[in-house]
C-alpha cells in the first residue's frame, strides 16, 4: 500500500475525457514522476487529489483516508501541499509574510483568531521561515513584494511555502518551468536534499527530462488521460510506447 | 510598549496629542474674524470627526484588509444608536450600558448579515450587504416602529422607566455624573476654545479603537486578512479557511460601526432610521478610500476631511463670497462669486466629488499616499545618499 492510492479515477469535461480510469500508487518516501504530453491530464489528476476537482468516479486515498468530499484546506491539513503550474502566491504580501502564513496554518490549523499577537513575536515561526528562505537562497529578498519577483523566484517562493509546512506528500506541477538552467539545477539539488533529510513523499509533474531522471524513483507516463506505463526510470527511457507518446516532444 | 513597535507607538502618540489639542488646533482663527467660519473647533463637529473616524477605522478593517466592500455598514451604526437610546429609556442616562449594548447588538447583527453575505464575494457581496441595510432601513420605518419609533425617531420621554436613574443623576447623557455636554470655555486674547466632556470621552474611545486596529493590522490575524484579499485560492491550499477570517473581520468592523452609533446617541440622545440609509453606508466607503484604504490613519483623515467639508463648506453662502471679493471691481466681483457659487453651500457635494475623483485618479493610496509622497520629496532633498542603505524595491510598511 502506498501513501497515496488512486483507483479508477475518471473525469470528463463535457465531451472531453480528461482522465480515463487512472490508477496510481505512490510509495511512501519516494519520488514519483508523472510525465506526458501537453493536455495529457496531469494537472487534472493533481486537481482531483487536492480537492479542486471531484472525480466523476473512482477513489483517492491518502494514508488510508479518503480525500474525496473534503475541502482543499482540510486536505492540506491532512498533509498534502501543492505547488501549482502557474505560481499561486500572495502577491500583495512580502516574501517573508508569504512564508509566515503556512507556518501559522501548520501550527494553528484552518482558523484562529490571533488578533492580539504580533507576527514578529512568534520567534520559532520566524526562525522556521528564515531557515527555509535561506535554504531557498531568497533570504535577501525577504522584504520584497512577492508580486515583483521573477517567475522563477515566485516558483521557488511557492515551493518554500509548501516545504515549510513539512507536508507528508508534496505535489509539484512543473516546478522548474520558467527557471534558468542554474536555478533548475539548484532546485534539483534542493529537492534531493529534502528527500534525504525529511520523511516526505513527492509526486512531480515535469517536462524537463533532466529533472525527471535526476529525481524520480518511479515514473508514470500519462497520455490522453490514461496511464500508459509505470516503471523505474531506466526502463522508461527506452520504452517504445513512451517514444510514441512523446513523438517529437521532449528529448 | 503596549505591544507596538516604535513606529506605531509614535503614530498613536501623535494621534493622541492631536486629539488632546484639537479644540485649539481646529480653531486657528480668532473669533469674530472673517476667517472664523473656517474654524472647526466646536464640540458637536469635533465629536462628529471622532465618531465617524471610529466608523471608518472599523470599516477599513474589513475593506482595507480583506478587500470585501460592504455597502451596508450604516445598518450597524443605526442598530448601535437604537440600542443605546433603549438603554437610556430603560436604565437611565449613564452612557456605559448603552455603549456596551450597542457593541453587543451590532456584533450579533453583523454576525447574521455577514454569515449570509459572505457566501458571495465581489459585487454580489456588496449587493447583499446593501440589500440587508436597505431592508433594515425600511423595516425601521414600518414594521419595527414599536422598537424604532418610526419616522419620529427613538428618543427618551418623561414616562420612560429609567430604572437605574438616581434622584440626583443628570437628566441628560452622562458618564457616572460627568455630563457629556459639559463644556469648559477658555478665552485667550481673541481666541475662544471649547473643551467639551463628550468630545474627550469620544476621543478616548477612538484612541482605544485605533490602538486595537493597529494591533489587528500587525497580528497574524491581520496578515491572514490581507492574504484573503491577495489570493484566497492559495490560502485554501495552504490549509486555511478564508470564511471564518472574513466573517470575524466583518463582525469586528460591524462592532466598530455599532460603537460609533452608540457614541452618536450618547452625544445626542436620539436615533433615527436615516442613519441606516445607503447614503450613510456610501459615505464611510468614501471616507476610507479618500483617506487611504488599508492604511491605519487614512480612514480617520478621510472622515475628518468629509465631515469638515460637509459642515464648513456648506455654510458659506453668496453674501459671504461677496464680502471676500469686495476688493474687486463690481463686474469682476460678481463673476468671481458666480464661478465659485456651485462649489459652496449645497454645492459642497460637487467639491467633494471633484476632490474624490482627483484623489482616486492621482493618489490611489488616498491622502496618506499624498502625505508619503510629500514626505519622500523632503527626505530625498535632505539626504541624497539615503537610498543606498535600503534594499532595492523594499515593500512599503503596511499601514503607514
Ligand atoms: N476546468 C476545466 N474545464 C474544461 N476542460 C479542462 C479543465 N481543466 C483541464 N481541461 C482540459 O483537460 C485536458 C487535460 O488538461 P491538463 O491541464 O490536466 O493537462 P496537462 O497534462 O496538465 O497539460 P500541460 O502539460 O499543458 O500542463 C486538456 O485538454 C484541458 O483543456
Ligand atoms: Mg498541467
Amino acid at each position: 500500500m502506498g501513501i497515496l492510492e488512486v483507483k479508477g479515477v475518471n473525469k470528463r469535461f463535457g465531451g472531453l475525457q480528461a482522465l480515463g480510469d487512472v490508477n496510481l500508487s505512490v510509495a511512501e518516501n519516494s519520488v514519483h514522476a508523472i510525465i506526458g504530453p501537453n493536455g495529457a491530464g496531469k494537472s487534472t489528476l493533481l486537481n482531483c487529489l487536492v480537492g479542486k476537482l471531484i472525480p466523476d468516479t473512482g477513489s483517492v486515498m491518502f494514508d488510508g483516508q479518503s480525500v474525496l468530499g473534503r475541502t482543499p484546506h482540510e486536505i492540506n491539513q491532512m498533509g498534502i501541499s501543492r505547488v501549482f503550474q502557474t505560481p499561486e502566491i500572495f502577491g500583495d504580501l512580502t516574501v517573508f509574510e508569504n512564508v509566515m502564513i503556512p507556518c501559522f496554518a501548520r501550527r494553528d490549523g484552518a482558523f484562529r483568531l490571533h488578533a492580539f499577537e504580533t507576527v514578529m513575536n512568534e520567534q520559532s515561526l520566524v526562525e522556521q521561515a528564515e531557515e527555509i528562505l535561506t535554504d531557498m537562497n531568497m533570504i535577501d529578498k525577504r522584504h520584497m513584494h512577492s508580486a515583483s519577483l521573477s517567475r522563477g523566484d515566485k516558483r521557488r517562493l511557492e515551493m518554500a511555502m509548501c516545504l515549510v509546512q513539512e507536508p507528508r506528500l508534496l505535489l509539484l506541477d512543473e516546478p522548474t518551468a520558467g527557471m534558468a538552467r542554474a536555478d533548475t539545477n539548484n532546485t534539483i539539488d534542493l529537492l534531493r536534499e529534502i528527500k534525504e533529510k525529511r520523511d516526505i513523499t513527492m509526486a512531480i509533474i515535469e517536462h524537463d527530462m533532466h529533472v525527471v531522471f535526476s529525481l524520480a524513483d518511479r515514473i508514470t507516463v500519462l497520455a490522453q488521460g490514461t496511464p500508459l506505463v509505470e516503471d523505474i526510470p531506466e526502463k522508461i527511457k527506452g520504452h517504445p510506447k513512451v517514444q510514441e507518446a512523446y513523438l517529437g516532444q521532449a528529448q | 510598549m503596549l505591544g507596538l513597535d516604535k513606529r506605531d507607538l509614535t503614530l498613536l502618540a501623535i494621534v493622541a496629542v492631536l486629539c488632546l489639542c484639537a479644540p485649539i488646533l481646529l480653531n486657528p482663527f480668532p473669533t469674530g474674524s472673517e476667517l472664523a467660519q473656517f474654524n472647526a473647533g466646536y464640540p458637536d463637529l469635533m465629536q462628529r470627526f471622532i465618531i465617524f473616524g471610529i466608523f471608518a477605522i472599523g470599516f477599513n478593517i474589513l475593506f482595507g484588509l480583506t478587500g470585501y466592500l460592504s455597502f451596508g455598514h450604516a445598518a450597524f451604526l443605526g442598530v448601535g444608536s437604537y440600542a443605546t437610546v433603549w438603554m437610556f429609556k430603560l436604565l437611565g442616562y449613564n452612557i456605559v450600558p448603552g455603549i456596551l449594548l450597542s457593541l453587543l447588538v451590532s456584533g450579533l447583527f453583523a454576525l447574521a448579515i455577514g454569515y449570509i453575505s459572505l457566501r458571495r464575494s465581489g459585487i454580489y457581496f456588496s449587493i447583499l450587504t446593501l440589500a440587508f441595510a436597505q431592508m433594515s432601513f425600511a423595516l425601521a420605518y414600518s414594521v419595527l416602529s414599536p422598537i424604532t419609533n418610526g419616522e419620529t425617531g427613538l428618543q427618551v420621554y418623561g414616562t420612560d422607566p429609567q430604572y437605574l436613574m438616581g434622584p440626583d443623576s443628570p437628566n441628560i447623557p452622562h458618564l457616572f455624573g460627568l455630563e457629556m455636554r459639559a463644556t469648559h470655555f477658555i478665552e485667550v486674547g481673541p481666541w475662544l476654545w471649547q473643551f467639551n466632556a463628550g468630545y474627550y470621552f469620544c476621543a478616548v474611545v477612538m484612541l482605544v479603537a485605533f490602538y486595537i486596529a493597529i494591533r489587528i493590522f500587525r497580528s497574524p490575524f491581520g496578515m491572514m486578512l490581507r492574504a484573503v484579499k491577495s489570493n484566497q485560492q492559495r490560502m485554501r491550499y495552504t490549509g486555511l479557511n478564508p470564511r471564518p477570517y472574513t466573517l470575524a473581520a466583518f463582525v469586528i468592523s460591524g462592532m466598530y460601526a455599532g460603537l460609533a452609533g452608540g457614541l452618536m446617541a450618547s452625544m445626542d440622545p436620539l436615533a433615527g432610521a436615516e442613519r441606516m440609509q445607503w447614503t450613510a453606508s456610501g459615505e464611510v466607503v468614501l471616507m476610507t478610500i479618500l483617506g487611504g484604504a488599508g492604511t491605519l490613519i487614512g480612514p480617520v483623515l478621510g472622515a475628518g476631511m468629509i465631515k469638515y467639508l460637509e459642515n464648513i463648506l456648506s455654510k458659506i453662502n453668496d453674501s459671504i463670497l461677496h464680502q471676500w471679493f469686495s476688493f474687486l471691481p463690481d463686474g469682476l466681483e460678481d463673476a468671481a462669486v458666480f464661478m465659485i457659487h456651485p462649489f459652496i453651500g449645497k454645492g459642497w457635494h460637487l467639491t467633494l466629488g471633484i476632490i474624490f475623483m482627483l484623489v482616486v485618479i492621482f493618489l490611489p493610496g488616498g491622502l496618506v499616499e499624498g502625505g508619503q509622497r510629500i514626505g519622500r520629496l523632503f527626505r530625498r532633498r535632505g539626504k541624497a545618499s539615503d537610498d543606498a542603505v535600503h534594499p532595492p524595491k523594499a515593500a512599503p510598511h503596511v499601514g503607514e
